[in-house]
């Protein structure tokens, strides 16, 4: 499991409920460490145990989780260099979705050795989409639910209103069905090209 | 005036390349693409010569149409006159005989990209869709991040290897250097070719203490020893724990051996204070042998600690409680007598 993975997820927890929180959370899993190294490698039952422990500690769903996580990584300002990334795939919230499936090209882009799921996006007409996410990515781990946050909040950065459900997983991969309604509904936030290495 | 094919060679422009400019025979821009427009927010392109926005930098000046033309199908190299002077990419081309002697001028960014974002605030919509300016801008920011992360994570691996090399060179019951650090540190000091003197320091009685009253009164001791030692030596001077009650000093800048021998004196003394714990007093003292670089034609650290060892062997023979200082003329120096002093 790259250590990215783990690393956001622990922004995510350090982020939206503190510190004490994710050293209790740690402590309990008795790793002996406390903290995610973003450029290391970690076994993937590490991932499974610490989610796991959160689920248990936050008494939230894994799916639901999942979710949370990725809707943080779009949305939370500590992590604004990751929304600036995917911002950069499309000028507006449907170019963003005709590119998705260039997104684990584009990871690897940045950092070689993170192995994304593959990503196909199948339209069905009418702003309906079906966009399936492989399960080979990362050990396996389903990252399905992550997607579904990141589509969320990335459609409201966009200002585009749509509609995301699970359907299930295949022996391959995670079905999410999208509806795009209104690709203009809000105004969505500004994104400027070049804001990038001014801020660091 | 203008006709319908021309409308649509218009907009087939503004898609294809929008930062196009068209020229008339004389040189000036009749047709400007959207992002050109923004490049040149001041005035309106149209209807200026382009030269008088742009100077032709390479392969060569151009003052007029006709030297334009002639570097149709080259890599142009241009800068604005006003404004940002980011360097920019063009290439010219003469248009078919049917419009005139006018000609087209694609440009470009070059390498200063991401200023020129920045500065003309440009957005995704004002490239071409087949342009990989928008992929370049995000490579170099994911690089940069990752690159950020991996400065971040060398910071910390060189924090922790600092930390385990202080580790390894540290005693943990008395925080004074162990021998490995001694073997390192003497070695510098050697190359440094600085006056220093080596001081061997046994503590005497140390062994009945712990027989006595057990280890945990001889650690007690060790440690109070240590810190006794530290408050006698200056700041860069070392000491180093090399065996149970074994020490080593390096006193750095030292070259008078009238002051070493004070100095073991004094420190002498300092250790011969009685210690406390738990409502029991034990007493120790030590014998000292020491020798100066400054004794030696060519210093060697074997031959030194050889020295001191000797001088310290006399020091105990002497009947301990005193320091020796090595005498190079083979003569045996007279201990100073505790209390003579």
């Amino acid at each position: 499991m790259h250590g990215l993975i783990n690393r956001a997820i622990e922004r995510f927890v350090r982020d939206s409920y503190g510190d004490g929180l994710w050293c209790d959370v740690l402590a309990r899993l008795d790793l002996g460490y406390d903290t995610f190294e973003p450029m290391m490698r970690y076994d993937l039952a590490v991932t499974q145990r610490l989610l796991e422990g959160l689920g248990l500690r936050l008494e939230r769903r894994r799916d639901d989780l999942l979710e949370d996580i990725g809707t943080y990584l779009v949305s939370h300002p500590q992590v604004e260099a990751i929304r600036r990334l995917l911002r950069f795939s499309g000028v507006d919230f449907l170019d963003f979705l005709h590119a998705l499936e260039d997104l684990p090209e584009r990871a690897r882009l940045a950092v070689a050795e993170l192995d994304l799921p593959s990503l196909g996006l199948h339209a069905h007409g009418a702003g309906r989409y079906r966009l399936e996410v492989g399960l080979g990515g990362e050990d396996g781990l389903r990252l399905g639910h992550v997607m579904m946050g990141i589509l969320r909040a990335m459609a409201d950065d966009y200002g585009a209103l749509v509609v995301l459900e699970h359907r299930g997983t295949s022996a391959t991969h995670e079905v999410i069905e999208v509806q795009l309604l209104d690709a203009g509904f809000a105004c969505g936030r500004s994104f400027d090209l070049g804001a990038g290495r001014q801020a660091g | 005036m203008i006709d319908a094919g021309r409308d649509a060679l218009c907009e087939l422009l503004d898609t294809l390349c929008p930062m196009h400019a068209v020229l008339d025979p004389t040189g000036h821009v009749v047709q400007a693409g959207p992002t050109l427009r923004k490049v040149v927010p001041d005035r309106d392109p149209v209807g200026a010569r382009f030269l008088e926005i742009f100077e032709m930098a390479r392969p060569n000046m151009a003052r007029d149409m006709a030297d334009l033309r002639a570097l149709a199908g080259r890599r142009l190299r241009l800068w604005l006159r006003a404004g940002p002077r980011h360097a920019l990419k063009g290439v010219l081309t003469p248009l078919p005989v049917g419009q005139g002697a006018g000609a087209l001028v694609n440009l470009s960014f070059g390498i200063s990209v991401v200023e020129a974002v920045r500065d003309f605030g440009l957005t995704g919509t004002d490239f071409a869709p087949t342009d990989l300016t928008t992929e370049m801008l995000y490579l170099i920011e994911a690089k940069s991040a990752a690159m950020e992360e991996s400065r971040r994570l060398n910071l910390r691996l060189e924090d922790a290897r600092i930390s385990a090399q202080e580790q390894a060179f540290t005693d943990t019951l008395t925080g004074l250097r162990n021998r490995r650090a001694l073997e390192h540190l003497l070695e510098r000091q050697r190359q440094a070719g600085q006056a220093f003197a080596l001081m061997h320091l046994d503590l005497d009685h140390f062994k009945e203490i712990n027989d006595l009253h057990g280890h945990a009164m001889g650690d007690h001791v060790l440690q109070v020893a240590a810190r006794r030692m530290k408050g006698q030596v200056r700041g860069d001077d070392v000491i180093a724990r090399v065996g149970g009650d074994e020490f080593v000093f390096v006193l750095r800048g030292a070259a008078m051996p009238d002051g070493v021998n004070n100095a073991a004196a004094r420190l002498i003394s300092k250790l011969e204070e009685p210690i406390l714990r738990n409502g029991q007093i034990c007493r120790i003292s030590a014998s000292i042998g020491a020798t100066l670089s400054g004794l030696y034609t060519t210093p060697d650290i074997t031959r030194m600690m050889a020295d001191a060892d000797a001088a310290l062997y006399a020091a105990k023979a002497a009947g301990r409680g005193c320091p020796v200082i090595h005498d190079p003329a083979g003569l045996r120096a007279v201990p100073v007598l505790r209390g003579a002093g």
